[in-house]
């Protein structure tokens, strides 16, 4: 055999189920190696030893295919290309392997190797493990393998390659064929148009809108149709003479609809009803002629049921389809994706009811699709409906890829009476229909931009479940939640637990040159939504009511007042409308990070049973205990250590009384109430966690100066060079001069907000440095004492960092899918993974 | 923290006495070392007519946390521990009981070698503890000290003198005088009463803590009319009931991250105190009416929604036409508790395989709650605040869909008949509304429609003519099997 010699070709799929067929000895093992990649192949032989130690051992048969099938099952699960290699000679046990490839969608395909059964028996003979193999066994298997040859293709399998004879077996080349269905190579860009049926006009003015002439785009886009472009509407042969005019010179694709489907079958001669506006198709056709119902019928049957396109970023089909068919090809697929899913009841109208596949839909492809008419196209979980019953008398819609903006020309008139009144289906992101348990529940992993894959335990899961249900604001209000920030590494400065040089000295060790020392407000973090009005509320967010919101650390309301929340929302609100910044931003909603002040407003609970308790216990006990020292030394007891000691205790419990009352005052509705907003986190399509400090200090330094109701409060900043040790020292003196007057501290943060060090990891976004006084209040009274401050010094920063960056990276991936316009379940995920986090174990007083 | 013991002298006993029968000399300072600090005894002042003893006792703060730390029998059992802002250093509690206990162990049991007789002289004693804590205020702690002959004056001590606002704090300014006790009787009443007053210990109860009770309470514990409560909360914390507070730490975080106590979202089980009616007669026919609605129903698969700490889960096993029963609830402590109740882990196998417990939430539609004849929302919606009802509804009526659903809620018009709840006050601390009977049918006549059931109500409990049942049922039963929702 030379190599000249060209052998048969072998078309086999990227995605399918390859079933090699062949007595024992054929040489199908041989051929495998050859052909495929070795993880491709599972052979019964190798599960036969895996369950019994034995390859040949055939008591343990049935086992070694319950293992076969289980591996092939989650190959193909995974979209993994698998060959079978048995001899799968008998009917039964191919009948077996054509149901696994059914239930994960994939093409079944079959490679017979017809080999001379003494071909076998010699190649057996000369093998150690099968040489005692009865000749009969072989014999057998190739009686098997004739009776079968005839029947494969009815058995189910999509393409059957028979090899006969050792030569074509040995010559035969594999070549791996794309899936139809896969255009994941074409990136656009693309507009995807919305079902037709029949509304040429309709359609004409839709491509003029979207800038075709003649159905060429000048800018070299396609267009992408989602099917139904026949039956009910005017004129369904111009809409069809366009479309596959427009596929067959490459400017669009399209996918069939389920009048296409069932006028194809029409054209071929079936039996259909003629109902549902076919009857007015075939009218309009019996005007044409005979060779274009000819074209239109090759179109037709070449229509593929749906398109993976951009990478694997969109899937476009006529009725929708869930993420486990995407570029999958069997009957129940192409079913669905032509018909969609129905619950097998019917409406009120008695219309099937059709199965709301995308409100479970978790797919990262979007789906864009048709099928359904509803009144407006909305992104409901990353698919939306682009029929917008064109023929109802409602629009026809198009969506550019991937700029996802709508396009729309409304119908010239009603051309077909509904059966039904057009409204949406999907009971989406305004009628409070829920997040779905799965989306949360358990242990997680979240896939993040920033910091790759984070994951979440079940019992952190679990106590955030508990939060977020029971106590936490609406989750369409609740896009964010703000990360755990680390504390400065501890100071070893005599008399100090933390000092802003260790601070200055970490981000200059992390190749940050630039940082801002910003102020830290005494009060409690709150994060507030704002919107423009009730109406931007009600669009974007979905609620109907509230225009925005304001929530704690953990998602409550931060005001258990809702008409005050509003109130504050509203100075909010006026203060960025004076201040220009719906314009300058581009936006009708604004989230903002900030500090509402008192600390006195919410942790009034906490303050009055813990921090004024001890101030209380201490003011009730120590005086008289001094008294009694003073008596016992006046009689001449020697008391004089513990006599000091306790003074001092007086005097640090006393620091201790005032260093909490620095963070209270009595509030009357807003009287006395502070919000010191301190970045802007999110706007109408636009994560500003990146933007510098600087410049987000500028712009709210407008927003604060534009406030005329006293509210808002700016945050006092230095910004500090980590390099000069002039600079670094200024900081540390405006800290010690704050802090000396009795300030919290301040927060150390990179100028530049979002920023990783020379190893690529991501910097802590801020770092803590308490105020001496303020850390009694974490501390306890006495912490200052030298013995005592000498303990509290071993103090372990690394779980709280990681923590931090961890809950950062969980809070970022929140504002880029909150402002790339993501489904809910995505963004709270998220969010509700920074609430999980927040639960882990780690020293509550870092 | 801190108390002084006084005794004035007559010419027989001389005041100073005291020093004898507490076996410390009256003109040194002592000091005696225990496991979280010094205790100090010194004598303000001593003569003849007048003495005045004071235990000092200087916690380590460090310390006390360092060792309250962590979970198991490695922590402590009082949470306020764990914190380096406590008022151990302060207060007179458990610890001030055992330094009381150490210090003065062989006046407490009445012996004095140098002068046998004196123990047993009764004298006049006044004591002073400036910070007692103490639950249930000075009115408790005049019913515990006054049966035992004391004089009681006690304060409250406000909580903190530039916000009056805020009122008082848990302490009270003690003082108890006698004009005849023996000392030892005096130690054996602080002993045992400081820490029933505090409701805490930092330590966990043993067994032998119930010799130590009755060793101490001889004499005086026997006769006293707050008996049952002293004895409950001096051996309340008993490991097995406070392994629960280990068992909520991730809440106890969540908390913490919001400056807020964990008590504020760990209400999911109600903390069981004195005041508290014993389960009331309105649970019991709560359940009867719901078992008696799902019984004609016809439901053998049923989900208790919210089932909390599993009673009508409970009740429900008992019946074995339903075969499979389900218990939801969001609370992990309230299934922990629901899970030992029904003693899941020694149920033989069969009828554990009718039960299953399961961490959920009604915010949230939830595939596992598909398929089920019947689900039970007993005391459920009311726990949620009225923007988040629709999501609950939806996930019951919209996507859980059984056949039959019922929903038991309070009615507000009854609570003028609850004597022990103050006008205008809701019956739990964690109900964010209470409904009128209108408001409860008007709600549950829209869901009803929204989503193709019927409904019809219920009493609960006895239907007085003008203000209706304590609590209200609503049967929801399917009409349509799926009625497309209008938009």
């Amino acid at each position: 055999m030379t190599d000249v010699r060209e052998g048969r070709v072998l078309p086999v799929t990227d995605l399918s189920l390859v079933v090699l067929v062949g007595a024992s000895g054929s040489g199908k093992s041989t051929f495998a190696r050859r052909h495929f990649k070795p993880t491709e192949i599972i052979s019964s032989d190798f599960c036969r030893g895996l369950v019994s130690d034995d390859e040949n051992d055939q008591s343990a048969t049935k086992d070694a295919f319950d293992v076969l099938h289980y591996i092939a099952g989650k190959r193909l699960a995974a979209g993994r290309r698998t060959v079978v290699d048995a001899t799968s000679v008998q009917s039964d046990a191919r009948r077996q392997l054509v149901e696994l490839a059914r239930r994960y969608d994939v093409l079944p395909i079959a490679i017979v190797l017809d080999v001379p059964e003494e071909v076998c028996a010699e190649r057996n003979a000369a093998r150690t493990d099968r040489a005692d193999m009865p000749r009969r066994v072989i014999q057998r298997h190739t009686r098997e393998l004739r009776r079968s040859l005839r029947h494969l293709e009815r058995e189910g399998f999509r393409k059957v390659h028979v090899l006969r004879g050792v030569e074509d077996v040995e010559t035969a080349t594999v070549v791996t064929e794309k899936r139809f269905n896969d255009l994941t190579h074409l990136t656009g860009p693309f507009d995807i148009i919305g079902d037709i049926h029949g509304c040429s006009a309709e359609l004409e003015s839709l491509l003029g809108k979207l800038g075709y002439t003649d159905g060429v785009h000048p800018e070299g886009r396609t267009a992408v149709f989602v099917g139904d472009l026949v039956d009910r509407g005017p004129d369904s042969p111009g809409v069809l003479r366009r479309v596959m005019a427009m596929v067959k010179s490459g400017n669009a694709l399209c996918v069939p609809g389920n009048h296409e489907n069932k006028y194809g079958r029409y054209l071929k001669g079936r039996k259909v009803q003629h109902t549902h506006g076919l009857a007015e198709t075939i009218e309009q056709m019996a005007g044409e002629s005979e060779e274009f119902a000819a074209e239109v019928r090759q179109f037709i049957d070449g229509l593929v049921s749906h398109y993976v396109l951009d990478g694997g970023r969109l899937v476009v089909c006529h009725a929708g389809l869930p993420e486990r068919y995407h570029g999958r090809t069997s009957g129940r697929v192409r079913s669905h994706a032509l018909y969609g899913d129905t619950t097998g009841e019917t409406d009120e109208f008695g219309l099937p009811v059709r199965y709301p596949w995308a409100e479970e839909y978790r797919g990262r492809a979007a789906v864009v699709y048709g099928h359904t008419p509803v009144p407006e196209a909305t992104w409901l979980n990353n698919t939306i409906c682009l029929d917008t019953g064109a023929v109802f008398g409602g629009k026809l819609t198009a969506l550019r890829w991937p700029e996802r903006e709508l396009v729309d020309v409304p119908a010239e008139r009603v051309w077909y009476e509904p059966a039904r009144p057009l409204r949406s289906e999907a009971p989406g992101g305004q009628d409070g229909r829920p997040l779905d348990l799965a989306d949360v529940r358990g242990r997680r992993v979240v896939e993040t931009r920033h910091q790759g894959r984070i994951s979440i335990r079940e019992e952190n899961a679990a106590a955030a479940l508990e939060v977020m249900s029971r106590f936490a604001v609406d989750p369409r209000l609740l896009p964010y939640l703000p990360p755990t920030m680390a504390p400065t590494a501890t100071s070893n400065v005599e008399g100090y637990l933390e000092h802003p040089a260790e601070a200055f000295a970490q981000y200059a060790a992390d190749g940050v040159a630039r940082v801002v020392c910003e102020e830290k407000h005494m009060g409690s973090r709150a994060v507030a939504l704002v919107c423009r009005d009730a109406e931007t509320a009600r669009k974007r967010f979905g609620v109907d009511g509230p225009t925005g919101s304001l929530y704690t650390r953990t998602g409550r309301p931060f005001l258990d007042d809702d008409a005050l929340t509003e109130e504050i929302l509203g100075r909010v609100r006026t203060a960025i409308g004076e201040a220009g910044l719906w314009d300058q931003l581009e936006t009708d909603w604004l989230l903002l990070d900030a500090e509402l002040m008192p600390w006195s407003l919410k942790a009034s609970g906490l303050l009055r049973s813990q921090y004024a308790a001890v101030g209380a216990a201490s003011g009730a006990v120590l005086p008289g205990a001094l008294a009694a020292l003073e008596g016992a030394a006046a009689r001449g007891v020697d008391v004089t250590g513990l006599l000091s000691r306790t003074r001092e205790r007086s005097a640090d419990a006393a620091a201790f009384t005032e260093a909490y009352r620095r963070y209270c005052w009595t509030t009357d509705g807003l009287d006395g109430v502070r919000l010191a907003p301190f970045q802007i986190l999110a706007v109408q399509g636009r994560s500003l966690a990146g933007l510098p400090h600087d410049e987000q200090l500028a712009l709210l330094d407008r927003l604060v100066e534009h406030d005329g109701s006293g509210l808002l409060q700016t945050t006092r900043r230095l910004y500090v060079d980590t390099a000069d040790p002039q600079s670094v020292r200024a900081g540390v003196d405006w800290w010690l001069e704050m802090t000396g007057r009795g300030g919290e501290g301040m927060v150390v943060k990179p100028v530049g907000a979002l920023v990783r060090d020379n190893q690529g990891r991501l910097v802590q976004p801020g770092i803590k440095c308490r105020g001496r006084e303020y850390l009694r209040i974490i501390y306890g009274p006495e912490y200052t004492r030298p013995e005592n401050l000498a303990r509290l010094r071993s103090r372990f920063l690394n779980h709280k960092r990681s923590l931090a960056i961890r809950e950062y990276a969980l809070g970022l991936e929140a504002l880029d899918r909150l402002a790339g316009g993501e489904p809910l379940w995505r963004v709270h995920e998220a969010v509700f993974g920074v609430l999980a986090l927040e639960s882990e174990p780690v020293d509550p007083r870092l | 923290m801190f108390l002084t013991i006084t005794t004035t002298g007559t010419p027989e006993h001389p005041a100073t006495e005291l020093g004898f029968l507490l076996h410390k000399h009256p003109e040194k300072a002592q000091a005696f070392s225990t496991s979280y600090g010094t205790a100090h005894v010194l004598y303000p002042e001593a003569d003849d007519r007048r003495c005045t003893a004071a235990l000092l006792l200087e916690v380590d703060a460090v310390a006390l946390v360092r060792r309250g730390k962590g979970k198991g029998r490695g922590g402590a059992p009082d949470a306020a521990l764990a914190s380096y802002v406590n008022d151990r250093p302060y207060a007179a509690s458990s610890l001030l009981a055992v330094a009381l206990s150490g210090v003065f162990s062989s006046a407490m049991k009445g012996v004095c070698n140098a002068r046998p007789e004196l123990p047993a002289v009764p004298r006049p004693l006044r004591i002073e503890v400036p910070a007692l804590p103490a639950r249930g205020g000075p009115a408790l702690v005049r019913r515990l000290f006054e049966p035992l002959g004391w004089t009681v004056t006690a304060e409250p001590v406000p909580l903190d003198t530039a916000f009056p606002q805020w009122g008082d704090s848990r302490y009270v300014r003690l003082e108890l005088e006698s004009a005849d006790r023996t000392l030892a009787e005096a130690l054996r009443h602080l002993y045992v009463l400081l820490p029933v007053l505090d409701d805490a210990k930092h330590y966990w109860v043993a067994s032998d803590e119930v010799d130590k009770l009755l060793r101490a309470g001889e004499g005086w514990l026997p006769g006293h009319p707050e008996q049952k409560l002293i004895t409950s909360r001096y051996l309340s914390r008993r490991w097995s009931l406070t392994r629960q507070a280990t068992e909520r730490l991730e809440l106890v975080r969540l908390a913490e991250a919001d400056d807020s106590e964990v008590e504020e979202i760990d209400n999911a089980v109600e903390a069981e105190t004195e005041t508290e009616e014993r389960p009331t007669p309105l649970a019991v026919q709560r359940r009867e009416a719901i078992t008696a609605a799902l019984k004609s129903s016809g439901a053998a698969r049923v989900l208790d929604l919210g089932c909390g700490q599993g009673q009508l889960v409970q009740a429900l096993l008992k019946d074995p036409a339903f075969t499979e029963i389900v218990g939801l609830d969001v609370s992990m402590r309230a299934l922990t508790i629901a899970s030992r109740r029904l003693k899941l882990d020694r149920m033989g196998e069969r009828q554990a395989a009718r039960v299953k417990l399961l961490q959920g939430s009604l915010a949230y539609t939830d595939n596992r709650l598909k398929g089920y004849d019947a689900a039970v929302l007993s005391e459920v919606i009311e726990h949620l605040d009225l923007p988040r009802l629709p999501a609950l509804e939806y996930a019951v009526f919209g996507a859980a869909r059984p056949r039959t659903v019922l929903v038991t809620t309070p009615n507000v018009e009854y609570n003028v008949r609850w004597e022990s709840l103050p006008a205008g006050h809701v019956r739990h601390g964690d109900h964010r509304f209470e409904w009128t009977r209108a408001e409860f049918r008007a709600w549950a006549q829209a869901v009803a429609e929204r989503h193709g059931y019927g409904a019809e109500f219920v009493p609960v409990g006895p239907d007085d003519p003008e203000v209706g049942p304590p609590t209200q049922m609503a049967v929801f039963t399917l009409t349509t099997p799926k009625e497309a929702k209008a938009a």
